[in-house]
């Protein structure tokens, strides 16, 4: 797994609810047996017609601000435990999901691949909403060591919640399965016992 | 301190707790299929471990299959490669494969509970979202990502945060017509496709106590659909009549031993729950979805709302637009193109008898496809047993071969652009059944009356 750094970025708003895993990036396009590629099917059906043609008025299309931050409507990533959904989304170039409520499988999936997902208000993440979209190139700074979510004029300032475990790996780019094979000796430990 | 059956299970599989962290948990049985296991093989592969306790993995392919002609190879390239490196992987790995042209093959949730392989007071998980079915025999069942799937692989845990309790508790009885996959569309249309998030959800109550095993998966199975991690049920003399003699379940003297643990997952009297809910089940009427999320359902009786809850006005009036309908439209008479009987949700061979009972000595309509898919080739056997497959096909349904089908539409059964399909499944999502495929979700009962009358109708005045 890729360290998570600070960084400065625009933000891309997708003002809808409820986006669930399968809009994320559809079925018929999780037929692939490894992880690389799926950016390019992010958001397929709304990003493209029946036609594969480009629909203009879809933010993605819309919005060429080569942002690094995803903000959503509450509830997102809601729907099946695809992880492609979380490779999907870190593979078209985001590191950041916000939102003011996240599906839970989508949430494990995303910290599992270096994706941050910060849980806002919903007042909050309504304001950002309103500021992006009255200046699309509003500039905003991540920090997780400091756990802010900033925007550069100062106008937003927001602390978010994570637990010390998923920080120290998303900083050092651990990976749960390391940690995992570091504690095999108590999971033996624990089938010796448990299986009296 | 008094418990609920939840935190039994829970506190029996914890291996360890991080501070200020998730707790290793020790999972009992690993399900997998063909779509979410590939990557977690290549990485385990690449580094060279092995899989800790293969017999505690079970393999079968449902997800991407085809449901006809399945004698034959698998016509699409990267299905076949898929389902190919799952054949590859297990036999690498020493997995038990139920593949296709198994006598066991089938939709993985149908499956476990079938051959007795889920069993109470376990951890299961599988890299599905609806392994919440299991939960109806009282274990802790959860769906799960690929790389989550790799870590059961390799160390049999996964690193997980406790979630919050919840309990709903339906009581009273069920009037004639009403089911049990009316019973999850009432819950989620009352709590929103979010309202269970962060909690797992005990299901209680004499309406619950009532139904069979097959009626509570349908329920557990939807627990997701409100965004709840699973539903779990506690066991009773149901769920042990249910396991008795199944092939993978205890026998003789050990299922005898099994079932004086069993008797005794269940919430103390007094356990806190962290939220109650409570529902009449003479308030409960045969459900169906409007909108393009499994918490916009309504009663079939029902007018379309001016707003569902937890969703903003700009996003209802997307959902409505897509599914091409109006606020204050009733759905009761609207034509329909489709029929789906299948699913993890409503595949099994109850669900098959409901059906058939309704539709026997009758005929589909002339406009619509009405297509039926066993959940597994159990499902398949039982039912031509029985001769349901005759009623099918007699009434113009098609009767196919098991899998996931046009659940997901992974595989070529596709609802087309725009085309109105009830279905038995669990998704109503935007492009779920197809792209531009309209779904309403209903029982199996709803939907073979759809079939016939070629128009959404209520069973009860059929």
């Amino acid at each position: 797994m890729e360290k998570f750094k600070s960084f400065d970025s625009t933000v891309m708003p997708l003002n809808i609810e409820n986006i669930d895993t399968d809009q994320i990036i559809p079925a018929r396009f999780l037929k692939a047996t490894t992880r690389d590629g799926f950016g390019d099917n992010l958001f397929r059906d709304w990003r493209y017609d029946s036609d594969n043609k480009l629909i203009g008025e879809f933010e993605l299309n819309r919005i060429k601000n080569n942002s690094k931050i995803l903000l959503a409507g509450r509830n997102f990533g809601c729907g099946s435990s695809r992880e492609h959904a979380a490779w999907a989304i870190y593979d078209y170039g985001f590191k950041v999901v916000i939102s003011s409520f996240f599906a839970d499988i989508f949430k494990n999936n995303a910290l599992n691949n270096g994706l941050l997902v910060i849980k806002l208000e919903d007042k909050v993440v309504d304001r950002i909403f309103k500021k992006v979209s009255d200046e699309e190139n509003t500039l905003f700074h991540v920090d997780l060591e400091s756990q802010i979510f900033n925007s550069l004029n100062g106008e937003i300032y927001e602390k978010f919640d994570i637990n010390e475990y998923n920080k120290t790996c998303l900083i050092n780019g651990y990976d749960n399965i390391d940690y995992l094979l570091s504690q095999k000796d108590k999971i033996l430990n624990f089938e010796k016992k448990y299986e009296k | 301190m008094s418990k609920t059956i939840f935190d039994k299970v829970w506190e029996k599989h914890i291996v360890d707790k991080i501070p200020n962290g998730p707790c290793i948990l020790y999972i009992d049985k690993h399900l997998i299929h063909e779509v979410t296991s590939p990557q977690a093989f290549a990485s385990l592969n690449k580094k060279n471990l092995k899989v800790l306790r293969p017999e505690k993995t079970i393999a079968t392919a449902d997800h991407n299959v085809p449901t006809i002609d399945q004698h034959l190879p698998i016509k699409e390239a990267l299905s076949r490669n898929q389902v190919d490196t799952l054949t590859k992987n297990c036999s690498d790995h020493d997995i038990k494969l139920f593949g296709l042209g198994h006598k066991y093959q089938g939709i993985v949730h149908v499956i476990g509970p079938e051959l007795g392989i889920t069993q109470p007071g376990m951890t299961i998980v599988c890299g599905d979202s609806h392994t919440s079915t299991h939960g109806a025999f009282g274990s802790i069942a959860f769906g799960i990502g690929t790389s989550e799937v790799e870590m059961v692989l390799t160390t049999q845990c996964l690193l997980q945060n406790k979630p919050k309790t919840m309990r709903i508790e339906i009581n009273g009885k069920l009037e004639d017509g009403v089911y049990s996959k009316d019973i999850i569309l009432y819950i989620i249309s009352k709590i929103s496709a979010s309202g269970g998030t962060g909690y797992f959800v005990e299901y209680a109550g004499t309406a619950i106590r009532s139904l069979s095993m097959e009626a509570r998966m349908t329920i557990c199975n939807m627990s997701i659909e409100m965004g709840a991690r699973g539903g779990i049920i506690a066991p009773d003399q149901i769920t042990f009549d249910y396991l008795e003699g199944r092939e993978f379940a205890p026998r003789g003297d050990k299922f005898k031993s099994a079932i004086k643990e069993w008797k005794k997952l269940k919430s103390d009297s007094d356990a806190k729950y962290d939220k109650v809910l409570k529902f009449d089940a003479s308030d409960i009427e045969p459900m169906i979805t409007y909108g393009t999320n499994p918490g916009m359902g309504i009663k079939l009786t029902d007018y379309i709302p001016e707003l569902s809850l937890n969703t903003s006005k700009e996003s209802y009036n997307k959902s409505l637009e897509y599914m091409g309908l109006s606020v204050g439209e009733s759905l009761l008479n609207k034509k329909i193109d489709y029929v789906f009987i299948g699913s993890c949700t409503n595949s099994r061979i109850e669900d098959l008898r409901i059906a058939s009972n309704l539709i026997k000595g009758k005929k589909k309509a002339d406009h619509v496809n009405a297509w039926v898919i066993p959940g597994s080739k159990s499902v398949e056997k039982v039912a031509v047993k029985e001769g349901l497959d005759k009623v099918f096909r007699n009434a113009g349904f098609e009767f196919r071969q098991p899998g996931c089908s046009a659940c997901l539409a992974m595989n070529e059964d596709k609802i087309p652009d725009q085309k109105y399909c009830v279905s038995t499944s669990n998704r109503n999502f935007e492009g779920r059944q197809g792209p531009g495929a309209r779904t309403f979700l209903a029982s199996p009962a709803t939907a073979a009356a759809a079939a016939i009358n070629g128009f959404i109708s209520d069973i009860r005045h059929n």
